[in-house]
């Protein structure tokens, strides 16, 4: 069942790709974005990854899809045709990069394989210790916030500067114009006065 | 969008609802999935619905942006603030286990004061990109 699933959404993921790439409206990108991420969500859901289920729906679906438009409405909504050059090298330079990527796969553990690297490092500490060390039953949150609390910090600090940075860039210029615009209001009133 | 009824009433019944939703996120991801990223961009999404609906300037009275370039700042100040406190107290940065005198207790101080740093700065920087770039552009012409 769950197979069957997953073959649905993955071949979603893949006919949304492609139309992405044909699609010359960008509003119609910005949408197929959208339903992108929410198919993700919907893989992560069945890898039992609520977590980066929830933000990825509320990130990818959501706030850059609102994003991309906002920036749409700022600039061109059509982007403008390419010109058509030789394909060949592009597409084979993508065929060895994705068989090489493929090939790679064979040497990762399979799917949920407890023997995994990545699950006998720290994971069974966490899972078996946080019950009594942080006494929290999400164990997600108590990775996050305290056995790794110095890299949410770190995250945290990285939204910061993203947002300082689109300030600086677009708010705080969009400031001054309309101070120096009221400027010239107060300017012409005197000439008149 | 002012002049859509439909979506107007709606938007207005469902905005409360996701709020409350953002809310149950950040105090609920002790229990379950969740925490102060996801109800951030759950929180500021209610506002950008808002002001999708009725319009930037209702929603920038509503939220200011010069509350929330500070409240983006005192996120990232209160998360930083607990771990300074930690080593205040003695502890490591970031170890909750001093803050309280019940190392358990600590912890959950610690991971609420934390998730609510992370809460505050990321719904007020989306939202404060959200405002930078819907900004009426034909304002910014030159």
């Amino acid at each position: 069942m769950i197979a069957a699933v997953d073959i649905i959404l993955f071949s979603f993921l893949a006919l949304i790709a492609i139309a992405i790439l044909r699609m010359r409206d960008l509003f119609g990108v910005a949408m197929l974005f959208s339903l992108f991420s929410l198919l993700s969500a919907g893989l992560f859901t069945i890898m039992d990854a609520a977590d980066v289920a929830f933000t990825e729906a509320a990130v990818g679906a959501g706030i850059s899809t609102i994003l991309f438009l906002a920036t749409l409405t700022r600039t061109a909504r059509e982007c403008e045709p390419e010109s058509r050059r030789n394909p060949l090298v592009p597409l084979l330079v993508v065929w060895i990069t994705g068989a090489a990527l493929v090939y790679g796969t064979d040497d990762l553990p399979a799917l949920g394989d407890p023997d995994a690297p990545i699950h006998r490092h720290v994971a069974d500490r966490y899972l078996q210790q946080s019950g009594e060390e942080i006494g929290i039953p999400n164990v997600v949150t108590s990775v996050l916030a305290s056995y790794r609390g110095y890299d949410t910090l770190g995250e945290t600090t990285v939204i910061f500067t993203a947002g300082v940075g689109v300030l600086a860039l677009l708010g705080a210029t969009a400031g001054m114009m309309r101070r120096r615009d009221e400027k010239d209001e107060e300017d012409e009133e005197e000439d008149q006065a | 969008m002012k002049h859509h009824v439909v979506l107007r009433v709606i938007a207005k019944m469902v905005i409360p609802v996701i709020m409350l939703f953002a809310l149950y996120v950040q105090f609920h991801g002790d229990y379950s999935p969740g925490g102060g990223f996801q109800a951030g961009v759950i929180f500021a999404a209610a506002i950008i619905l808002y002001s999708l609906v009725l319009g930037l300037d209702a929603a920038q009275r509503a939220v200011s942006p010069r509350v929330l370039r500070v409240l983006a700042a005192s996120g990232v100040l209160l998360y930083g603030g607990v771990g300074l406190t930690t080593i205040a107290l003695g502890g490591n940065f970031l170890d909750y286990n001093v803050l309280s005198h019940d190392p358990v207790h600590g912890q959950h101080l610690g991971i609420l004061l934390v998730e609510m740093g992370v809460g505050m700065t990321v719904a007020s920087t989306m939202l404060l990109i959200y405002f930078a770039f819907a900004g009426r552009p034909e304002e910014r012409a030159p």
